[in-house]
């Protein structure tokens, strides 16, 4: 830099007026510097709690947390602060309410472990709590044993990256969701790993959000659970061993591609569960060993494609109430059943699809099999009926039934069918 | 009594229908093994065989073998040897070689390809199992009647009621009650019934997914532990002794 003042030379107005403006500059440029501090929280350092760090901080500032276990609970951030843990710190909230609220937009909270926070049966406490907030990044943090693990309100534009949440819930009620969204909008969830709570993915009149790459297991009721939440989009994630699966309701515009539904078993657990759906996109999904891969229920107007259904009990259930609903270029391979269905009259359409039980042939060699292929058995018929007819399952007489129902096909419904089912998988 | 076997197997093996029945399972079997990659599917497609072969042939080679050992059991008669043990030595001896062919026709490949896991034994104990019930329950075809005719017809009823009439029945009353909870119910008409017992023991160690609904869930719950299947087990047995105590009284008091 030039010198600011010269004996040598006199200067004029203008010259001076230009370097007040540096000096002004340089002050301001400092002034800032000195504003965005690093606020050290640790056992020796200038903090010894992370609530007095807060306390001080000037928004722009970091508040650096070194690692160490810090008992601290009802913590408050509302200015925009970065809250940055170094090598995994621990904030232990001792079962008293909630560890972390965020009232303030452009806040971020990275690599801390957060635990412990108390079941209640009247308020919903989380482990982190973002309120009516922009801006928002929750990045690299674990959180276990919560009762609700990150809980985002009337929020805009958050990011919820990398984290893991892992509850130890036992029962539905004494448990919350891991990632709960409520009246959120533009927010992204991607790369979480959460397990053990209620429903690990929680999205309540929530818009044009992406959830991707998430990771989530072993939760007591749905994996993933949204209603009210059109225009978002799922992709690339896995739902495995739910309670229930993953239920889906009274949403339109959405987007699943490239998911996993796997081992989601039992009585009412369903790989997806789709109520009320309409005018959505679920592609190049694989569904593995659920008791029932897609159950829809007054769906309209879904886009089914290239998704992978293997050694599902149910493939799909498509209740009578489902129209316009397009399946194409599915593979269907070693399920129980592939399409079982409750009433007569079907307005769905069907093409294309890879049927591994399909005995057509293909005289032409179009890859295209020459007769249509019809999903719907006579005993799927009947166990819809009567559930518990499901226990003569490879009985003789089930057998001979439905060999019966193929050469004069009587009970199952006429316009049921698929007429140009593919010879080779996709 | 183990001379009177001894005899029975000598005669059965000498007319090599048994060593057929072995070949038979024996390539079935292994045929089965080598044509599926997933020996758990393998195991479940030779589940429908065993379920529909194992009876048919037990019930009528059983039922042939009584008649045709006729003359053998009046010269017995004739000897210082109680009924009973006759009656005994025949079962056992028709039963055992029967059962042996099963566990060498499919036991073997089963335990040597069928994978990890307890649905092959369930299999092959499912497989024994029925050849002595079906064993039995020709006997008591055999006992009831003098006319070889008869006797084969008898036993091919049982056969059919068995395999396919009786799970026709229980469906149509399962149909026509559906508005009634009906779990229970059906569990209790599957006991009746061997063929149908050992299916639902089989089917519910192999994991298929259809089985986990509520019908399912309530039959693995209860055959998954050891009192179900013990309860399984004491019912098989039952249905092992109950024709055979039958047929032993009718035919020790009939004038052969």
């Amino acid at each position: 830099m030039r010198p600011l003042f010269s004996l040598e030379q006199p200067i004029g107005f203008s010259q001076l007026r230009s370097r007040l403006v540096d000096v002004l500059l340089l002050l301001l440029v400092s002034a800032s510097a000195a504003l965005a501090a690093d606020l050290e929280v640790g056992p020796r350092a200038r903090y010894t709690t992370i609530a007095a760090a807060i306390a001080a901080a000037q928004p722009g500032d970091r508040v650096v947390v070194q690692g160490g276990v810090y008992q601290e609970s009802g913590l408050q951030i509302n200015k925009a602060i970065s809250l940055i843990g170094k090598n995994q710190p621990v904030i232990d909230g001792n079962m008293r309410g909630e560890i972390l609220t965020i009232t303030s937009s452009g806040v971020v909270v990275k690599g801390f472990v957060l635990k412990n926070v108390e079941v209640s049966y009247l308020k919903d406490h989380a482990a982190i709590r973002v309120i009516e907030s922009r801006n928002v990044t929750l990045e690299d943090n674990t959180i276990l044993n919560a009762f609700f693990g990150i809980y985002l309100q009337r929020s805009v534009d958050c990011t919820i990256r990398n984290n893991t949440v892992r509850g130890e819930g036992t029962t539905e009620t004494g448990s919350g969701n891991a990632i709960h969204l409520w009246y959120c909008d533009s927010s992204r969830i991607e790369g979480n790993r959460v397990s053990g709570h209620r429903d690990g993915i929680y999205l309540e009149f929530v818009k044009e959000s992406s959830v991707s790459r998430n990771l989530s297991e072993n939760n007591l009721r749905y994996g993933l659970h949204f209603m009210f939440s059109d225009g978002n989009a799922y992709r690339h994630n896995v739902f495995r061993k739910n309670g229930a699966g993953v239920a889906v309701m009274y949403t339109r515009n959405i987007v699943m591609e490239h998911n996993t539904f796997e081992q989601n078993w039992g009585s009412a657990a369903y790989g997806l569960l789709l109520k009320e759906i309409s005018r959505s996109v679920i592609a190049h999904n694989t569904f593995v060993r659920n008791t029932t891969g897609i159950y829809m229920e007054g769906s309209s107007r879904l886009d089914i494609r290239q998704n992978n259904f293997r050694e599902n009990g149910w493939a799909v259930r498509l209740l009578s109430s489902c129209v316009q609903d397009t399946f194409q270029q599915n593979n269907f391979i070693g399920n129980t059943f592939d399409i079982a269905t409750n009433g007569n009259s079907q307005q769905n359409y069907f093409a294309q699809n890879y049927w591994d039980k399909y005995q057509g042939y293909d005289l032409d060699k179009d890859r295209v099999g020459d007769i249509p292929y019809r999903p719907v058995s006579l005993y799927s018929m009947v166990v819809e009926k009567v559930p518990p007819s499901i226990m003569f399952m490879r009985s003789f007489i089930v057998d001979l039934m439905d060999a019966m129902e193929k050469v004069f096909p009587s009970f199952t419904p006429e316009k049921l069918l698929d007429e140009q089912p593919s010879m080779v998988r996709w | 009594m183990e001379k009177v076997i001894k005899y029975v197997l000598y005669d059965i093996l000498r007319n090599r229908i048994v060593i057929g029945y072995t070949g038979f399972l024996l390539l079935m079997s292994l045929g089965l093994f080598q044509l599926e990659n997933d020996p758990s599917k393998a195991v479940l497609s030779l589940l429908n065989v065993v379920l529909l072969v194992v009876p048919l042939i037990s019930i009528i080679f059983a039922t042939i073998h009584f008649y045709n050992s006729q003359e053998f059991m009046e010269l017995l008669v004739a000897q210082p040897i109680n009924r009973q043990k006759i009656f005994y030595s025949e079962y056992l001896g028709v039963a055992l070689s029967l059962a042996a062919a099963f566990a060498i026709g499919v036991g073997v490949p089963v335990l040597l390809f069928g994978g990890s896991g307890p649905a092959g034994v369930y299999l092959i104990s499912a497989g024994i199992f029925l050849t002595f019930i079906f064993v039995s329950l020709a006997f008591l075809a055999s006992v009831l009647t003098r006319d070889k005719a008869k006797g084969i017809g008898l036993a091919l009823l049982l056969w059919f009621y068995f395999s396919l009439l009786y799970d026709g029945l229980v469906m149509m009353v399962l149909f026509y009650f559906s508005e009634y909870p009906l779990e229970n119910v059906s569990l209790g008409m599957l006991s009746l019934n061997p063929i149908d017992l050992g299916r639902v023991l089989v089917l519910l160690q192999i994991d298929v997914s259809a089985l986990m609904g509520y019908t399912g869930a309530l039959y693995k719950s209860l055959f998954s532990n050891f009192t179900g299947v013990l309860y399984a087990g004491l019912l098989m047995l039952a249905w092992v002794l109950l024709p055979l105590m039958l047929a032993k009284r009718i035919f020790i008091r009939k004038d052969l």
